[in-house]
């Protein structure tokens, strides 16, 4: 057992970005003489060599599979062969949707060491320990796998920084066995519901959460957003509950705020699907009544206090 | 007819918590426990789907975990769940997400339901991984991060949308009997009536042992688990630089960092 195996996620042609950080969470695992091979799972995966020729990469495993899509059975079942075959120490996934719908069963099936939402990888004494969050984030859990010859992985989206691309790594094509799916793909679909609004090049935005109480209070933040001249948008709950459009939703199965400088999170807990989409922002404000919410851990700047309060003085001196 | 759904007894911290003596997890005092947000949701799935059936269907629900957790089980048994088991030994403690799916895998085969149901994750461990390995070791299809679903108990297909990240779906027909993993926002979860949560308090909640799902000690806690906890502690936290005073105080301070921005951005 030796190598560590990144397994690359790619829609819709394009190379999802979280696949660079995995190879950033592989460079720094690394130890010396051990190889890392990354692997990629397409119809046509010779594609993607040229994304994914970064430092720290030995070989690139290109893996053509009979689905243009995510399959979970079709990946389960090339993914579970490949690591037969290379026998890695450890696998790589994205802590993502794609991986919710195989690693587990990936893992289950051949008893391989299991964590997912990692964010830190390390060797402690040559044992391998993967640390994740606890009970809603609020404490962290070291975890290793004892007995276990191949662990896999689920590493959380923005942990590690992607390497340098420009290297050459060796490409070596893996011939998956045939596998049958027990589901058919059929189109996707963009959620973009009655709003022309663009969160991803809002620079400077107001966001709301579950703190707001009720769908009645939802007017005044539209207001309050409309006269300092922010874009409204809004947590999970809120769009859920159908107070405003989906498309207004910052977070992992939302919108990332990509251009947004300044970010006032009024009533917003800070769950971690939340933060994925908002905490590279340089200055976040917090307003929340409970000072141990998880947003004044990412937030430059914290109110304690009354979100209505706070809203109706802001108010008043614009 | 039958739909079983999984659900979990979830912990969140109390504010002062503190770690327990071996270092491994939060001590049980501190714990303040709840039925798992994702549940709510996924029971309503399968109460939406009975209620909308030409046929009579049951809506089972099943939990791994100790006696604490019959008050989650009531609360689903108010909303219209039929059946609640659960499901306990001395032995689980100490299970990973893996060793949890063992259990509810062996629970699915002897109750033999149509369609399983679990949420994609819990708030407290947020694993996402317990449906979908339950049903690798039961070997049906599964498809996870459900956000909408159209399924006739009984049919042999269902029609469902994947959650995406970014804003988007994508629609994916499965063959049944599937797990799926239900997302948060694919229904509105309703409120049980006072009249719903007296009869479920007289209602029987069905407590298994390993042995009533054909699993011994050694097939869960850590002896079933592919990883294992070594140390729980509280992070060092980045602090955001608190604005202080009162309201006014506050807001003026907001308005000046508002004024700032706009200010650079001008």
């Amino acid at each position: 057992m030796s190598g560590i195996l990144v397994i690359a996620e790619q829609r819709r042609g394009e190379l999802r970005p979280v696949s660079l950080e995995l190879l950033g969470a592989a460079a720094g695992l690394r130890r010396a003489g051990e190889e890392v091979a990354v692997a990629i799972l397409s119809e046509a995966p010779d594609r993607f060599v040229a994304p994914l020729s970064v430092a720290g990469v030995d070989e690139i495993v290109t893996v053509k599979i009979g689905a243009a899509e995510f399959d979970p059975d079709i990946f389960e079942s090339a993914v579970g062969a490949l690591i037969a075959e290379r026998r890695p120490q450890v696998v790589l996934v994205a802590h993502s949707v794609d991986s919710f719908g195989y690693a587990a069963a990936l893992a289950a099936r051949h008893a391989f060491g299991f964590a997912t939402d990692v964010f830190r990888v390390e060797r402690i004494d040559g044992e391998l320990v993967a640390t994740r969050g606890g009970y809603g984030q609020k404490v962290n859990v070291e975890v290793d796998f004892p007995g276990r010859d191949t662990v896999l992985l689920a590493i959380r989206g923005g942990s590690f920084k992607p390497p340098e691309q420009g290297a050459s790594p060796r490409v070596t094509a893996f011939g998956a066995p045939p596998a049958q799916s027990r589901q058919t793909a059929r189109e996707f679909i963009e959620l973009s519901a009655g709003d022309d609004v663009d969160m991803t090049a809002a620079e400077f935005i107001l966001t709301v959460g579950r703190g707001i109480g009720e769908e009645a209070k939802v007017a005044q933040f539209r207001e309050l957003a409309e006269a300092i001249g922010a874009t409204l948008g809004c947590s999970r709950p809120i769009a859920d509950a159908g107070w405003l459009p989906k498309s207004r939703q910052v977070g992992q199965s939302g919108k990332t705020a990509s251009a947004c400088k300044l970010y006032i999170a009024m009533g917003v807990s800070g769950a971690i699907q939340h933060l994925a989409g908002m905490k590279h922002v340089g200055t976040v404000v917090a307003v929340n009544s409970d000072a141990e919410a998880s947003i004044f851990g990412v937030a430059k700047y914290g109110i304690v206090g009354d979100v209505f309060e706070i809203a109706d003085e802001l108010r008043r001196l614009f | 007819m039958k739909i079983l759904v999984a659900v979990k007894q979830v912990a969140a911290l109390d504010e002062d918590f503190q770690i327990r003596g071996d270092g491994r997890d939060v001590d049980a005092d501190f714990l303040i426990r709840d039925l798992n947000e994702w549940d709510d949701f996924s029971l309503e799935e399968a109460v939406k789907i009975k209620e909308a059936a030409a046929e009579p269907v049951q809506v089972v629900v099943v939990c791994v975990g100790s006696e604490e957790a019959d008050e989650s089980l009531r609360k689903c048994l108010a909303k219209g769940a039929d059946r609640a088991i659960r499901v306990w030994d001395a032995a689980v403690e100490g299970s990973d997400s893996i060793a949890i799916a063992r259990i509810l895998a062996a629970v699915a085969k002897r109750e033999a339901p149509q369609m399983l149901f679990a949420g994609v994750q819990s708030s407290d461990q947020s694993f996402a991984s317990t449906g979908i390995a339950a049903a690798a070791l039961l070997g049906w299809p599964h498809a996870a991060v459900v956000s909408s679903l159209t399924y006739a108990p009984g049919a042999k297909s269902a029609v469902l949308r994947r959650e995406l990240e970014g804003g988007l779906l994508q629609e994916v027909e499965i063959q049944c009997p599937a797990v799926l993993t239900i997302q948060l926002g694919i229904n509105t979860p309703r409120y049980a009536s006072l009249r719903s949560i007296k009869q479920a308090a007289a209602k029987p909640i069905e407590v298994w042992s390993l042995a009533d799902v054909a699993l011994g000690a050694g097939d869960v806690g850590e002896a079933g688990s592919l990883s294992r906890v070594r140390r729980m502690y509280i992070p060092q936290k980045g602090r955001a630089q608190l604005i202080d005073g009162d309201a006014a105080q506050q807001a003026a301070r907001l308005a000046e960092i508002i004024r700032e921005f706009k200010g650079a951005a001008a």
